[in-house]
């Protein structure tokens, strides 16, 4: 997994160039220039919590900041985010000490094959860092970019509404 | 292949004029499907969605223009304030995609694509915007409704790079209303942009994803400025389905994988309907029916 360009349609340039990735730089060397974002975080960097399914920006699985704007990791071109803050789930929180939305999304029994989930939660802590009190319908709005095969989507927008009552300091 | 993140225009169409089969690389959701899916092919990317002069907009008082950059995006649009200055245009801007879409793609990469079905670019035809373009060469203003010479086919030269647009503020209803399999993520079957100017007494209605350009409806216009009292805000109701059937008529529709020509006729002629009705939503006091 660690470097599969010989799976990538190579043009032949080795332009080495900088990701920062969850506050760490990562030199990205000897990789094809029109790699997407997404390839480069799992393939490259192996960090496999965005999900690649579409690679078309219709599933919302691949959702990362950049320069704190949610974003489609499949439709962002790796080489010119460098100088970019980009923020992957596995940035969110450290592992086991999940954050309130990865929190609520287990209790509400939001998650269940769980390949939407990283995407999910990427899109929720952006809409709640947006809008604290969103109403239902606003919420099937801001999350109608990430596509869940599994649940239906009631406990995904019960897991929001849970943080958004935990956070003005009510009962999740 | 190279990759360069352009910061500045100079720098930008500096780097365009050096390598003029240059892509231009915007918010990257029409550009990055396409290179995903092996359908592009490119040598050099010239990244432009961060070059301050196209990330800006300014509204001239004196004109009462709306100049908005090319890298300015959806969500931009969408929101306060830019969605004061052109009702509609947030309105378009707010059916694109998905969030996640509406950060990344630009007003500038609607344009640049001139796909039939751009949500932005009824309101653009309707308000007679200018597109800018740029070169190291010089600067060439064009107006909106010769800009797509086709679909996906523009004017835009090697080495060129769009600017911006400029739209006249305008006071008076805007609408957009667009027909999709769902609400979200959705390409436009057939969409429609209604813009009134109360104060020069004119009405626009421009079609999108019903011929390979959008068009406008000359008919459909003149029926409701005859029908029309601007000042009070009110509209002859008979002139209501007369205007739909020539928006219907204007339509240049084909049948594709999408659906079938006599549907998005149909659809044209009912989101006319809607627009003007709700453009002019009380009667004329007096007038028949
Ligand atoms: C999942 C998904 C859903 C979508 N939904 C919609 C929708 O509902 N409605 C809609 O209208 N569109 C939709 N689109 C298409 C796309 O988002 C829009 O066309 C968008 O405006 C493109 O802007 P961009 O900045 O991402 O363009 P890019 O992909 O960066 O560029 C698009 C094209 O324009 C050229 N270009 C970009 N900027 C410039 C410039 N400044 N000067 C010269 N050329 C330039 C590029 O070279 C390229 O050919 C969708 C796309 C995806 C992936
Ligand atoms: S993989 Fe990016 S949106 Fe589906
Ligand atoms: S939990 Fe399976 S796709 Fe959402």
């Amino acid at each position: 997994m660690s470097d599969t360009t010989a799976a990538v349609p190579t043009t032949g340039s080795n332009q080495m160039y900088v990701l920062h990735v969850n506050g760490v730089d990562h030199e990205i060397r000897d990789a094809w220039l029109g790699e997407s974002l997404l390839y480069v975080l799992r393939e490259r960097l192996g960090l496999m919590g965005s999900k690649g399914a579409c690679e078309q920006g219709e599933c919302g699985s691949c959702s990362v900041l950049v320069d704190d704007e949610l974003v489609c990791g499949c439709l962002v071109l790796a080489a010119s985010a460098t100088g970019q803050r980009i923020v992957t789930i596995e940035g969110v929180a450290p592992v086991g000490a999940p954050s309130d939305v990865q929190q609520a999304f287990v209790d509400a029994g939001a998650v269940q094959c769980g390949f939407c989930t990283p995407g999910l939660i990427m899109a929720t802590h952006a809409l709640l860092d947006r809008s604290p009190e969103p109403t239902e319908y606003e919420i099937r709005e801001e999350l109608s970019g990430n596509v869940c095969r599994c649940t239906g989507y009631g406990r995904i927008i019960e897991a929001v509404q849970r943080v958004a009552v935990a956070r003005r300091g009510g009962a999740a | 292949m190279s990759v360069t993140v352009a910061h500045t225009l100079d720098e930008a169409l500096e780097l365009l004029a050096a390598t003029p089969s240059a892509t231009v690389l915007a918010g990257g959701t029409d550009l990055m499907v396409e290179l995903n899916m092996g359908h592009r092919r490119t040598d050099a990317v010239v990244c432009v969605n961060r070059v301050g002069e196209l990330r800006s907009w300014r509204h001239d008082p004196g004109t009462d223009t709306l100049r908005i950059g090319a890298a300015i995006t959806y969500a931009e649009l969408m929101d306060a304030p830019l969605a004061g200055f052109s009702p509609a245009l947030a309105q378009a801007a707010r059916t694109v995609g998905s969030p996640q879409i509406r950060n990344a793609a630009t007003i500038g990469g609607n344009v640049g694509t001139a796909s039939p079905a751009g949500d932005g670019l009824p309101v653009l035809r309707a308000l007679d915007a200018v597109v800018h373009l740029a070169s190291t060469a010089g600067t060439r203003d064009v107006p909106f409704a010769e800009f797509a010479t086709g679909p996906k086919r523009t004017v835009v030269q090697p080495g060129e790079l769009i600017t911006g647009v400029t739209i006249p503020v305008l006071n008076g209803f805007q609408g957009y209303s667009k027909v999709g399999v769902r609400n979200a993520m959705v390409i436009a079957t057939a969409s429609a942009c209604l813009a009134v100017d109360t104060n020069g007494h004119t009405v626009r209605l421009a079609l999108g994803s019903v011929g390979p350009v959008i068009l406008r409806a000359p008919e459909a216009e003149t029926i409701a400025v005859q029908a029309a009292d601007f000042e009070a805000g009110t509209i002859d109701p008979e002139a209501i389905p007369a205007f739909a059937a020539a928006a219907a008529a204007a339509a240049r529709p084909i049948d594709d994988h999408r659906s079938t020509a006599a549907y998005r006729r149909r659809a044209i002629e009912v989101l006319s309907r809607r627009l003007l009705t709700r453009a002019f939503p009380a009667p004329t006091p007096g007038a028949s029916s």
